[in-house]
C-alpha cells in the first residue's frame, strides 16, 4: 500500500512537471516579428499580452497575490482572499438555507408516500432548470444582487439534498423501524434515533453533491451580478487582459472546491456505518 | 380460557388480494403460562412468523384477540420483546449501545451509569463482556444474535418472542447460544415463545412444542408436552428415555401429519389437542381427555 501511494505520488509529480514543461515551452516569446499582416499590426501584433502566460509567470504572480491575500484597494482591486471569502459567504449562506429546508422536507417526502406522490411532479419540473435561469426573476423580486446570488445557490443546492434525504429516509430497513416500534419509540424519537442515523450517509452524499454544484454555480452567478467574489474577479481580470490573474484564480477555484468536497467527505465518513 | 398468562383466542390472519384472499392461519388458540418456554414448529411458509408478528403487535390480526396478564395486547409494546432472525441490530451503534437503546426506552428516567451497568450485565450473561464496544459489523453472526438476545432480555418484557433466532447460525455456534439462552431464561424466569424449524432445538429448550399444519389455512393442531427434567443440556438429553419418543412424534408430524391435517376445516375453532408422547405415542381421544385433566 505504502509503495503504491509512493509510486502514485511520484507519477503525479512527473505528470505535473511534464505538463508545466510543455506549457512553458509553448509560450515563449516569438523569435521574430517579421511579416506581420496589416490585421496583426492593428491588433498589436506579437504583443506579450495576447499570449497565455507561461507557468513561471503565473507562479510568480500567485506568489505576489498569496503573500497579501486580504488587501483592499478599492472596489476593483481586492486581494484574492477577500474575493474568495465573498464567494464562500454566498455559497455557505445559500447552501445552509437549502439544507434547512431540504432535509426536513426530504424527511416528510421519504416518510409519506402521499407527500412523495404529491410533490414529485414539482420536483421533476423544477430540478432540471439551470440555476442561472432564475437569476433575472430573482433580481426582479429580490432587487439586490447579493440576495439574488444567494438565492441562485439556494435553488441549485436544494435538489440533491432533497432527493437524497427522501431516498435515504424511504429506504431505511424495515427491520430497524420494527425495532423502534417494538421499543415504543415516539415518532420524533424514531426519526432522530433510528431514521436519521440510518439515512445519514445518503443525506451526506446529497450534501456533498450540493456543495460541489453550489461552488460551480457561484462563479457563473458572480460573473453575472458583478461587484465582488471570485467569479467577478475572473471576469474582471479578463477584461483587464490580466491572464496571469485569470489562470491564478482558476487554480484557486479548483483548490477551494476541493477543500469543500474534502470537508463534506470527512463528515460523511463520521456518519458512515458498515452493515 | 384466560387462566393462562398469555391467552390467544380464535386468531386468524388473512392477506386480502384481488384474485383470492390468502388465509395464512385461522382458529389459532394458544395458552402460555407464566415462565413457560413454548416453541412452535411447522414447515417453512406455514405462517409462524405471521403469528409471531401478530403477537408482537407488528401486524394486526384479522380475527381473534390476545390477552396477556389480564389485558388485551394490541399494537407493539415494550411488554413484548422480539428477537428477529436477522438480529436487527442498529449497525451504527456498538453492542453496548444497542442493548442500552432498549434499556433507555424501557426506563427513560434511569441515568447513564445505571443504563450502562444494566446493559453490560446482560451482555455478560451471554458471554460478550469482551465485545461491549464493538459494532455489529465487527461481530460474528453468533455474537450479533447474542447482542440481540441480551437486548430483549434486558428490557424484562412480560413475553419474549423469538423468530428462528438461530436459523442463520452454524450448528456449533447454535449449540453454544442455546445453552446461553437456557441459562439466561432460567435466571430471569422469562416467558418465552420461540419459532424454530429444528426439532432437537425445540426438545432441548421447550416445556411445550406447538405443531402447526401446512398453510394456507394453517392451524395450531397440537401442543406437545416435553416431559424431560431440567436442567437439560445437549449431552444428557439424548439419554432421557422420553427423548426419542418425543422426537419421533415431532418428526412424524412434520413429515406426514402436517400435510394430512392441512386444510381439514372440520377442526377449525376446536381446541388445540394436548399430547404427551413420553406417555403414549398415539393418544386416543378419551385417553387424551384424561391426560388433559392431569395437566
Ligand atoms: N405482507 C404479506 N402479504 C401477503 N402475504 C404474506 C405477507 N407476509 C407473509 N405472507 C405470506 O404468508 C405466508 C406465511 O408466511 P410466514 O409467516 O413468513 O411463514 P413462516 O414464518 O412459517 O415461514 C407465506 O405464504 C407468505 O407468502
Ligand atoms: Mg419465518
Amino acid at each position: 500500500m505504502a509503495s503504491l501511494n509512493m509510486k502514485a505520488t511520484l507519477l503525479s509529480l512527473l505528470l505535473l512537471l511534464v505538463g508545466l514543461g510543455i506549457w512553458e515551452a509553448m509560450n515563449q516569446a516569438p523569435a521574430a516579428s517579421t511579416g506581420l499582416s496589416e490585421y496583426e499590426r492593428m491588433m498589436g501584433g506579437a504583443d506579450q499580452e495576447a499570449r497565455v502566460p507561461p507557468p513561471s509567470q503565473v507562479f510568480s504572480h500567485a506568489w505576489d497575490e498569496l503573500s497579501d491575500p486580504f488587501y483592499d484597494a478599492g472596489p476593483n482591486d481586492k486581494g484574492i482572499g477577500i474575493q474568495l471569502a465573498y464567494s464562500l459567504y454566498r455559497v455557505l449562506t445559500g447552501y445552509l438555507a437549502a439544507a434547512l429546508i431540504a432535509i426536513p422536507l426530504g424527511f416528510v417526502i421519504g416518510m409519506s408516500p402521499l407527500m412523495h406522490k404529491a410533490l414529485n411532479p414539482f420536483i421533476q419540473v423544477l430540478r432540471p432548470i439551470s440555476p442561472l435561469a432564475w437569476m433575472p426573476l430573482a433580481l426582479f423580486i429580490i432587487r439586490d444582487s447579493e440576495g439574488s446570488a444567494i438565492f441562485v445557490i439556494f435553488i441549485c443546492s436544494i435538489w440533491p439534498m432533497l432527493i437524497n434525504t427522501a431516498f435515504g429516509v424511504a429506504n431505511v430497513r424495515t427491520d430497524w423501524i420494527k425495532v423502534a416500534r417494538t421499543h415504543e419509540l415516539s415518532p420524533l424519537k424514531t426519526a432522530f434515533l433510528v431514521i436519521l442515523p440510518a439515512a445519514a450517509p445518503t443525506i451526506l452524499t446529497g450534501m456533498r453533491i450540493s456543495i460541489g454544484i453550489a461552488w460551480l454555480v457561484i462563479v457563473a452567478a458572480e460573473m453575472l451580478v458583478g461587484g465582488t467574489g471570485i467569479g467577478y474577479y475572473v471576469w474582471n481580470e479578463w477584461n483587464n487582459l490580466d491572464l496571469n490573474s485569470v489562470i491564478f484564480s482558476i487554480l484557486m477555484i479548483g483548490l477551494v472546491g476541493m477543500l469543500l468536497d474534502m470537508t463534506l467527505a470527512a463528515v460523511t465518513k463520521l456518519v458512515q456505518y458498515e452493515d | 380460557m384466560s387462566r393462562h398468562f398469555v391467552s390467544i383466542e380464535g386468531l386468524s390472519k388473512v392477506y386480502p388480494s384481488k384474485e383470492q384472499d390468502l388465509v395464512v392461519f385461522e382458529g389459532a388458540n394458544i395458552g402460555i403460562d407464566k415462565g413457560e418456554f413454548v416453541c412452535i414448529i411447522g414447515h417453512s411458509g406455514c405462517g409462524k412468523s405471521t403469528i409471531l408478528n401478530v403477537m408482537a403487535g407488528l401486524e394486526t390480526p384479522t380475527t381473534g384477540t390476545m390477552i396477556m396478564d389480564n389485558k388485551e395486547a394490541s399494537g407493539p409494546s415494550l411488554d413484548r420483546g422480539v428477537v428477529f432472525q436477522n438480529y436487527s441490530l442498529l449497525p451504527w451503534l456498538t453492542a453496548l449501545q444497542n442493548v442500552s437503546f432498549g434499556v433507555k426506552a424501557r426506563w427513560p428516567t434511569w441515568n447513564k451509569a445505571k443504563v450502562e451497568a444494566h446493559s453490560s450485565h446482560f451482555l455478560e450473561m451471554v458471554g460478550l463482556s469482551g465485545a461491549l464496544h464493538r459494532k455489529p459489523s465487527e461481530l460474528s453472526g453468533g455474537m450479533c444474535q447474542r447482542v440481540s438476545i441480551a437486548r430483549a432480555f434486558a428490557t424484562s418484557p412480560k413475553l419474549l418472542l423469538l423468530d428462528e433466532p438461530f436459523g442463520a447460525l452454524d450448528a456449533l455456534t447454535r449449540g453454544v447460544i442455546q445453552d446461553e439462552l437456557l441459562k439466561i431464561w432460567s435466571e430471569t424466569q422469562q416467558t418465552v415463545f420461540m419459532i424454530t424449524h429444528d426439532v432437537d432445538e425445540a426438545i432441548l429448550l421447550a416445556d411445550r412444542v406447538l405443531l402447526m399444519t401446512n398453510g394456507p389455512h394453517a392451524r395450531v393442531a397440537e401442543s406437545v408436552k416435553i416431559n424431560i427434567a431440567r436442567p437439560r443440556n445437549r449431552a444428557n438429553i439424548i439419554e432421557d428415555p422420553a427423548y426419542y419418543k418425543i422426537r419421533n412424534y415431532l418428526v412424524n408430524f412434520l413429515v406426514k401429519r402436517s400435510g394430512q391435517l392441512s386444510g381439514s376445516a372440520g377442526q377449525v375453532g376446536g381446541a388445540t389437542q394436548e399430547v404427551d408422547p413420553s406417555v403414549e405415542i398415539n393418544p386416543k381421544s378419551e385417553q387424551s381427555a384424561a391426560l388433559k385433566a392431569a395437566i
